[in-house]
């Protein structure tokens, strides 16, 4: 057994190579297994994987239309108290976010006490005027919330991104644990692990809280996808059936007596919540892109109108820019009366010429990231880029001063993974995933944890090469 | 009165597109496993003949299949290599059974949630198997293995839907589909086989090629069926009888439209009304019912079918328009 020798924080191994109380129960277990054997699960877990389907998809990869995202054996391990912990911290961030859109689309408090800058989100390509002095059913815009969290020491967990946009990887988050599971069932036995199966029920009841007003008692609910071509595609399939939800696509609803409609066998039924996996630019081809096929002429009227709940609403993609993010400490405090619980990782915002003069004579040690992007894409992360991209970004960075921030590279903790040679560190983060709806805010012990794969990597993207874990929360 | 108080008779009707995914999933499954039987008989047909009569077999399996034109486009000959390979996995054959299969799982995918776990990993690991075994050209050593594999593939999506589906209106479509396409494949096989059965009502008893009856029942895996019924006796007159108007054999015209017929009032019933294809298929039964195979001959067999199948394809493009398949 390899351990991390680094400063880093491992969260299975101290320094000296002792295991950390949290992942005591399954240190013991371990040591009993047969690492041959050990090996052999390895490769059943992919092909686990491959006959269930579970695969996304890459764009611009013709040979390889479906890819697994790999996954390792080693859970990553939480215990009840820090979970009770972090889970206070973001029930805060979710309840601010959601006061939070509400606010910008309505008075503009924020703004008008100054802690905010208009600029930042007049000029988000996020933010909607349609949404201006529009209430969404229970005044709720952020349905659903995956909150990027890192951790660097003992008590150490601060937040990395909010995705307030349409966050996905919850179905790896039910699929990683199905197939730990059923690999090592013993090992449950043992260990009691606070089980994540009943999100896509708490789904789909937190979205039927959310219903207009006329839906009646039992609320029609969709899952709206851009189809089987789409990378998320298997996740949208996954949720709509978990919930017993309808899987709809584009083409198969219109908007019919001032109601989105789905074309059945038995004509046009109405829909009342619709979990759209569309981004907002494609949602209505009358309102946004009129080039869009994935959306539904009118749906912005009838949303309007208060008879169809869109989750989560359009315009809440504001949140997910990186220069709001930077604002965040403030925005909660504003919003909630309270200090931040959850911290966020410092960042130094470009628009401003003392903090661009800091990141341009410092490039080499930070990560820098445009406002606007997702997914890994985009970004400098100075420490392992060659001479020749820090000199490209610099270039880009000066162009463009506002369209980036610049964070410290962290030493973001480490979690074994399961390698030929046994077991080896590597950087992990944690998507939990939050509902909101009028009743409450709920959070699923755990979430999805990434990992990057490539030793010392920081990257955990499935899209550059991540892979994930399943995340225990300890029920003690 | 509100919106949400209208009662409908059918409570939670599945999308007009997800119906179509799934009847055209269940079309193509049964298709691959048809293909499959034939190419066997028509293999075995070929081992036992002089190479002439090898390719004239080779020839009417791609007849039956609808497939000469595109085939003749490629190849000059009509040897059991070319055409298996061209039938079971060439790119240039949009009717393979490789892509038969792949657009069966693509459908599976995208109604996913109108279908059980157990059916979506039948069909996807039915792919999975069939991607592997038709990676390269099958040798003939290998032949009846990949066919098996095929039928067995389809065989066990079948048993899958079977065993888990909840008997709604998703699993009235998959049936439909299925014994519409098994229907079709019937009757293109003992049309293309016609004129071995046309004239035979004066042969009876005499010395016919039974070896091209035999592969005639082979195609349809109805040889044991007929032989435990017939007590080996080979005539034309009982084979057509049998796999036209027995309602016994789950191949023949005759099952394959009392399936239909069931699931098509099951749709009725769950809709509280019934369609142009219910109309359809009254139109299409009148053709078999109250009908002996002496009735068949004095039409001709070969009117019959083309009138049969005509009339099958009516039903599909009702089923199609009644339950709003495309918008």
């Amino acid at each position: 057994m390899s351990s991390a020798t680094s400063d880093k924080f491992d969260e299975m191994h101290r320094a000296d190579g002792s295991v950390r109380p949290a992942y005591r129960g399954y240190q013991e277990w371990l040591e009993e297994q047969d690492p041959a054997l050990m090996r052999r699960k390895d490769s059943e877990a992919e092909s686990f994987f491959r006959r269930t389907g579970i695969t996304f998809n890459v764009y611009g990869d013709d040979d390889a239309e479906e890819r697994l995202i790999p996954f390792d054996m080693v859970p990553r391990i939480i215990t009840g108290s820090e979970w009770r912990r972090l889970s206070r911290g973001i029930e805060q961030r979710v309840r601010a976010l959601n006061a939070f859109m509400h606010d910008l689309y309505h008075r503009q408090e924020i703004i008008r006490s100054g802690r905010l800058p208009e600029r930042l989100f007049r000029n988000n390509a996020a933010w909607l005027p349609e949404m201006v002095g529009f209430s969404p059913p229970g005044g709720v815009y952020t349905h659903i919330t995956g909150i990027d969290l890192v951790r660097t020491g003992p008590d150490e967990f601060m937040v990395l991104e909010d995705n307030a946009r349409t966050p996905s990887g919850v179905s790896y988050m039910l699929e990683n644990r199905e197939t730990m599971m059923a690999m090592f069932p013993e090992l449950f036995t043992r260990i009691k692990v606070q089980p994540v199966s009943n999100y896509p029920r708490r789904l789909a009841t937190s979205l039927a809280a959310c219903a207009p007003e006329g839906a009646g008692s039992k609320p029609s609910i969709a899952v709206l996808t851009p189809g089987i071509f789409n990378s998320a595609y298997f996740e949208h399939a996954f949720l709509a059936d978990q919930m017993g939800a309808e899987l709809v696509e584009g083409s198969d609803l219109r908007v019919v007596g001032g109601k989105v409609q789905m074309r059945t066998t038995d004509g046009f039924r109405p829909i009342d919540v619709l979990y759209r996996r569309v981004d907002d630019e494609y949602l209505d081809p009358l309102t946004f892109n009129p080039d869009s096929v994935l959306g539904i002429p009118g749906i912005m009227d009838v949303y309007r109108a208060g008879n169809i709940t869109i989750a989560n609403a359009p315009g809440t993609g504001v949140a997910d820019d990186k220069a709001i993010y930077s604002f965040m400490p403030e925005i909660v405090e504003f919003y909630t009366g309270e200090k931040a619980l959850l911290p966020n990782v410092d960042t130094w915002r470009c628009a401003d010429p003392d903090s661009l003069k800091y990141v341009l004579d410092n490039l080499e040690e930070l990560v820098v990231k445009e406002v606007h992007g997702s997914g890994g894409y985009g970004m400098l992360i100075g420490p392992t880029a060659s001479k020749k991209e820090v000199r490209a970004f610099r270039a880009k960075l000066e162009a463009m001063p506002e369209n980036y921030i610049a964070q410290p590279t962290l030493a973001l903790s480490t979690c074994p993974i399961f390698t030929r040679a046994g077991l080896a560190p590597r950087h992990v983060d944690l998507r939990p995933f939050v509902l909101c709806s009028p009743e409450g805010i709920d959070i699923t012990p755990g979430g999805l944890t990434r990992v990057a794969l490539k030793k010392g990597s920081l990257v955990v993207n499935s899209s550059q090469g991540g892979g994930t874990k399943d995340s225990w929360v300890l029920d003690d | 009165m509100t919106d949400q108080d209208i009662t409908f008779a059918i409570e939670k009707p599945m999308l007009g597109r997800v119906a179509n995914g799934i009847f055209w999933m269940y079309r193509y499954l049964e298709r691959a496993e048809n293909t499959a039987r034939l190419l066997a008989a028509g293999h075995r047909m070929a081992l036992t003949r002089g190479v002439d009569e090898a390719s004239e077999e080779w020839r009417s399996v791609l007849t039956t299949l609808g497939l000469r034109t595109g085939y003749d486009e490629h190849y000059d000959d009509y040897t059991g290599a070319h055409v298996c390979d061209f039938v079971l996995r060439s790119k240039n054959n949009p009717e393979s059974v490789l892509s038969m299969f792949e657009r069966a799982r693509t459908n599976a995918r995208a109604c996913r949630s109108a279908i059980t776990l157990e059916v979506w990993e039948a069909i996807n690991e039915g792919w999975m198997t069939l991607c592997d075994l038709l990676a390269r050209p099958v040798r003939e050593s290998n032949l009846n293995t990949a066919l098996g594999a095929i039928r067995r593939e389809s065989s066990l999506a079948r048993g899958a839907t079977h065993g888990s589906m909840l008997r709604n209106e998703t699993y009235s479509f998959a049936r439909a589909g299925t014994f519409l396409e098994r229907a079709d494949n019937t009757a293109r096989i003992l049309d293309v086989k016609y004129y071995l059965l046309l004239p035979s009502l004066a042969y009876v008893g005499t010395a016919l090629d039974t070896g091209q009856w035999d592969n005639v029942l082979r195609s349809l895996s109805a040889e044991r069926a007929y032989r435990w019924l017939n007590a080996g006796r080979m005539d034309a007159r009982s084979i057509a009888d049998f796999l036209i108007l027995d309602e016994r054999f789950p191949r023949s015209l005759a099952f394959c439209y009392s399936a239909m017929r069931e699931n098509l009032s099951a749709l009725s019933r769950l809709h509280g009304k019934e369609g142009s294809a219910h109309e359809a298929m009254r139109i299409a039964d009148q053709q078999l019912t109250g009908k002996s195979v002496e009735d068949i001959f004095d039409q001709g067999l070969h009117e019959f079918l083309l009138d049969f199948i005509g009339g099958n394809a009516s039903i599909a493009s009702a089923i199609a328009e009644d339950y709003r398949f495309v918008s």
